[in-house]
């Protein structure tokens, strides 16, 4: 088993299935998040389930807190790895002939990504933590639309956002599409159309995510 | 045309190399790139200076053994071309011209241009073959029927001639290009069906025993490969591992 899971492939599955995971969070965390524009109230019941379910609580959160660090661990050995590949540097390399810069740098845009999680855990998670353990304050269903646009009223933490997004797009737009490839899926280099699906969510969700942040910011 | 050619010189493999650059003057467009290194090499000879070593056989575009790093891309900056088939009318009178050779660990520098690329031979022979029973009854192997569709996309599979380019492209020094193209070739012939699980298991491990990075799809190998080889066969072999496991 441990042999199996040191192959190149086989931790190019996990890589896929990982980040095809944090996919599907990232999709419907937009969900919620996109009722704090358009109805609030859904907003506000939407997070009071999710921050007080138990089974969200105790079994989606840990299960996604670990999918994260599988995906961010077994990036960073995998670049480790492939710079152990080529010890002596090209004094030449021509990488934008024949690949996307995007392609080549997912470790960069990864670990802005990465840089960004720890300001957003610090901004919600943190702050549930003690709000309902440290703190131990009564429920209060009606609370999140406000904390969130609190959170928003800070032009440089908008402007951390809405890099950081811009980031992830990118991250996205070469991951989402090559975890297809890297799980075998052939279809992808034939069919167009899944290809440009996963461009159009690669783009239009962290937009989405931008778009929140700044209609707050400027609603406050 | 007068050029100015910057070589990577390294006198063996233990040996520490640079850059020396070297200004070559009447070669013609159409010359092929190794012709011109040969004149390069005769100035060197006839000035007593050790001549630059570089690996060729065919000049064909075949054999897959004339490689070179140029300007920062495996074989040049012509599409679907090995080295010995670009031409020097590509270039630009005046042009400085970069050549180094593959860079990877699995492509032990052996001198100046010349990598080892046995580890190439050592994947192949982990499991790119059909065992054949030679005992006198052989089958004759077109009395298999195989869809046209097939037969054509293992043929195009096979036509890889291992010249190491993709490695040389790929930012992470994979083979991956190489030994799917190799697992492919077969895994879509009936033929292979036999030794399919073992196959795929023991080429990969192979290769990553060699020390190729992983493949990050960023689909450089196929861009620069001379013949062609398609990404498709890298999904195909991560399908095929799946299977081989599970």
């Amino acid at each position: 088993m441990s042999a199996l899971v040191k192959s190149s492939i086989a931790r190019k599955w996990i890589m896929a299935l990982s980040g095809l995971f944090l996919v599907v969070f990232l999709t419907q965390h937009f969900v919620i998040n996109i009722t704090s524009v358009i109805a609030p109230d859904t907003f506000n019941e939407w997070s009071h389930f999710m921050g007080y379910n138990p089974l969200v609580q105790f079994l989606a959160q840990p299960i996604l807190i670990g999918g994260l660090i599988v995906h961010f661990v077994m990036g960073i050995a995998l670049e480790i790895k492939n710079n152990k590949a080529r010890p002596v540097k090209y004094s030449k390399y021509s990488g934008n002939a024949n690949s996307t810069w995007v392609s080549r740098n997912m470790i960069i845009t990864g670990l802005v990504v990465l840089a960004f999680l720890g300001l957003h855990m610090y901004d919600f998670w943190v702050h549930e933590m003690t709000v309902k353990y440290i703190d131990v304050q009564p429920e209060d269903p009606t609370r999140y639309l406000h904390e969130l646009k609190e959170k928003f009223v800070s032009p440089v933490r908008v402007g951390i956002y809405v890099v950081s997004f811009v980031l992830l797009a990118m991250h996205l737009w070469h991951g989402f599409n090559s975890s297809f490839q890297s799980m075998g899926a052939k279809a992808v280099n034939k069919g167009e159309g899944l290809k440009k699906a996963t461009y159009a969510w690669s783009v239009l969700i962290p937009a989405g995510f931008i778009f929140i942040a700044l209609y707050h910011h400027f609603t406050h | 045309m007068k050029l100015t050619l910057k070589i990577w010189r390294q006198a063996g493999p233990e040996a520490k190399g640079k850059m020396v650059t070297y200004p070559l003057d009447g070669v013609d467009g159409d010359m092929s790139f190794l012709e011109m290194m040969d004149i390069l090499n005769e100035e060197l000879v006839n000035k007593g200076e050790e001549p630059v070593e570089f690996d060729h056989d065919c000049r064909e575009g075949i054999c897959g053994s004339c490689n070179m790093m140029i300007n920062g891309q495996p074989h040049g900056p012509q599409k679907l071309t090995t080295t010995c088939q670009l031409h020097m009318r590509k270039f630009n009178d005046g042009d400085t011209i970069t050549i180094e050779p593959w860079r990877a660990a699995a492509f032990p520098v052996i001198k100046d241009l010349i990598v080892d690329r046995s580890s190439f031979d050592r994947i192949q022979q982990a499991g790119a073959y059909v065992s054949v029973n030679t005992s006198g009854n052989t089958q004759d192997a077109n009395s298999i029927p195989i869809e046209k569709a097939k037969a054509d996309e293992a043929f195009h599979s096979a036509t890889c001639i291992g010249c190491g380019a993709c490695v040389a492209a790929c930012k992470n020094a994979s083979a991956m290009l190489f030994t799917s193209a190799k697992v492919s070739q077969y895994a879509l012939l009936p033929q292979g069906e036999i030794e399919a699980t073992d196959r795929v298991q023991n080429m990969v491990r192979q290769m990553d025993i060699e020390g190729f990075g992983n493949c990050t799809n960023t689909g450089a190998c196929m861009i620069e490969c001379p013949k062609g080889i398609k990404l498709e066969n890298i999904a195909r072999m991560n399908s095929e591992y799946l299977k081989a496991n599970i």
